[in-house]
């Protein structure tokens, strides 16, 4: 298979499960919501060394509980409980402290996480607790708790709880390029097209990773280490994956809340990347023994 | 289904009829016969609701009442679900206790209007008596969730001892709004009478207009909150339309009452 004159790798790639959350920052202009929202982003790559995956999704808002600028966040995490820590941490620490914000649970879900209802204690006692029910707040049948919490600038308002479902992370293709400037113009058209699909993010700065990683590594203490077959420099010591003519090698991961928007980025994103500098599109899997996802970039594209 | 309609039969006398069977719970499942059934109390005597209305329909979660019935108390009280309509005005006790559903009174409601109601919508087009959405006499605590929504004025200590929920007032409220309030939200667009938020221990006071407080509350800062856009915005979902200024301006902030807990704020449009 062949898009643009680039040939696609009969391969797929493998995700799994996440516990993700969605979280609507808002501020008096939409350079300070973003300002909140790239600071809770901030050192969120990859779950190996940041205990979550979180982003800025692409695609903005239609409309805030409180009529101002708003950015959406996508955090993903092993467990429920451990988007609650990260959530209560990232909100404590990167959305409260930047002015004029505001953080609401933008995603519908069975399964709510206390966060605000653990953040309010930073009121002293001050916190003053509003519920507002179905019919002027469109919930469906249920009610929201927003906690007022007096802080220099007025009041930080937070959500109680926060919707926490399964998503898929680790959603991923390879740009093997012929050499990097070429590359990474593919990459960043990739993702230029990606963020305009809802319900994902690609975590990496700037959606794009050099340093893919491998399981294992030869130090006992490490989980992880660089991705050698497709390093260009060691294609000669190991057993490279890398065609002859190849001398850089970018990865574009996704994690979504559901499998279907993961394997839309992925087609949008392949479809965009293939051009010109773009020697072969593959992807990056462990044989299927680690994640329940696989998506199948002939069956995508 | 089709709503049950209720048409008075005949022009109340001045006895009141305390008919609590008006409630969709009971309308539900009940064929037009069992609905002209259900007990009724006028004055002393136990009547049928057939006595005093023309039903017609039958198992339906909604109901409309055509005509005023002002003599008529405890209508939807204790509700959980569906719908009432009442063209025409409304008497006492109307959507207290209520859970669940929506009240909509085209005329005027009478006094404890929603009282100690738990949940559930009322709107009332034109003006509330006393009480509305306050404690009964003797309770520790008054409406405890749910909105109520009166488009004209209404009258004395609405509010009073409100634990959660929202009251809105598009007209006048006279004397003692939110007195007592232990939490929830008042929003007024109109005047407020003296002693607002008179003994309140916490909750929120929202007034459009100036206010006369008690020496009781102490002025914190000007400043808008952000809350306020919220609760703005919803209100638009009911039909409520606030200015800008009204949403994102600056309001007064006081705390108080300072001769109780003294966590209560009453948020004056500045």
């Amino acid at each position: 298979m062949e898009i643009n004159g680039v040939p696609i790798d009969e391969t797929y790639a493998e995700a799994f499960t996440m516990h993700a959350s969605r979280v609507l920052i808002t501020a008096i202009s939409k350079r300070w919501a973003l300002e909140a929202a790239q600071s809770m982003a901030g050192f969120g790559t990859s779950v190996i060394g940041c205990g979550c995956e979180v982003g800025i999704e692409g695609v903005e808002p239609q409309e805030t509980p409180d009529d101002r600028p708003g950015v959406n966040v996508l955090l993903f995490a092993p467990s429920k409980k451990a988007v609650q820590e990260q959530l209560i941490n990232r909100i404590g620490q990167s959305v409260m402290t930047s002015p004029t914000s505001a953080c609401y649970n933008d995603l519908e879900a069975e399964d709510r996480l206390p966060v605000g209802g653990k953040l309010r204690f930073f009121g002293d006692g001050y916190q003053i607790s509003k519920r507002l029910d179905p019919p002027i707040i469109g919930n469906g049948s249920r009610p929201r708790r927003f906690w007022r919490i007096p802080v220099m600038d007025g009041e930080f308002i937070v959500e109680d709880r926060f919707g926490v479902q399964k998503g898929v992370a680790g959603g991923n293709f390879l740009l093997l390029g012929r050499e990097l400037p070429g590359a990474l113009q593919a990459a960043e058209r990739a993702i230029e097209a990606m963020r305009k699909v809802k319900g994902v993010i690609m975590p990496f700065p700037g959606g794009i990773v050099r340093s893919g990683s491998k399981v294992g590594s030869r130090y006992k203490f490490l989980t992880a280490s660089t991705n050698t077959a497709f390093c260009p420099s060691l294609r000669r010591q190991v057993q490279s994956e890398l065609p002859e003519g190849v001398g850089a090698v970018l990865e574009i991961v996704i994690d979504g809340l559901t499998p279907e928007a993961v394997g839309e980025a992925m087609r949008v994103g392949i479809r965009a990347a293939c051009g010109p500098g773009v020697v072969k599109i593959s992807a990056g899997n462990y044989g299927g023994k680690l994640g329940k996802h696989h998506f199948h970039l002939h069956q995508l594209l | 289904m089709p709503p049950v309609t209720l048409c008075v039969k005949e022009v109340l006398t001045s006895v009141p009829l305390e008919a609590e069977s008006i409630s969709p719970d009971l309308f539900a499942d009940r064929s037009r016969e069992e609905i002209e059934a259900l007990p009724v109390a006028f004055g002393n005597e136990a009547r049928r609701l057939g006595d005093f209305f023309r039903v017609d329909g039958e198992r339906s979660e909604e109901i409309e009442v055509e005509g005023s019935i002002e003599r008529v108390k405890w209508v939807g009280s204790g509700m959980t679900r569906g719908r009432i309509v009442i063209h025409g005005d409304v008497g006492m006790h109307a959507g207290s206790y209520m859970r669940g559903g929506e009240i909509l009174v085209e005329g005027n409601a009478s006094d404890f209007l929603g009282v100690e109601m738990e949940g559930g919508l009322i709107r009332v087009k034109g003006n509330a008596g006393h009480r509305a959405g306050a404690a009964y006499r003797g309770s520790k605590y008054g409406m405890r969730g749910g909105i109520i929504l009166v488009e004209g004025n209404v009258g004395h200590e609405v509010g009073a001892y409100m634990r959660r929920g929202l009251i809105v007032i598009k007209g006048n409220a006279e004397d003692f709004l939110g007195a007592r309030m232990v939490a929830g939200t008042i929003c007024l667009f109109g005047r407020a009478g003296l002693r607002t938020g008179g003994g309140m221990q916490k909750g929120t006071i929202v007034c459009m207009h100036p206010v006369e407080l008690l020496p009781t509350f102490a002025y914190d800062c000007t400043y808008a909150p952000v809350f306020l856009r919220i609760l703005v915005k919803g209100l638009k979902r009911l039909g409520v339309q606030a200015t800008p200024e009204q949403a994102s301006g600056l309001y007064r902030r006081h705390h108080g009452d300072l001769a109780d807990v003294g966590k209560g704020e009453i948020l004056i449009a500045a």
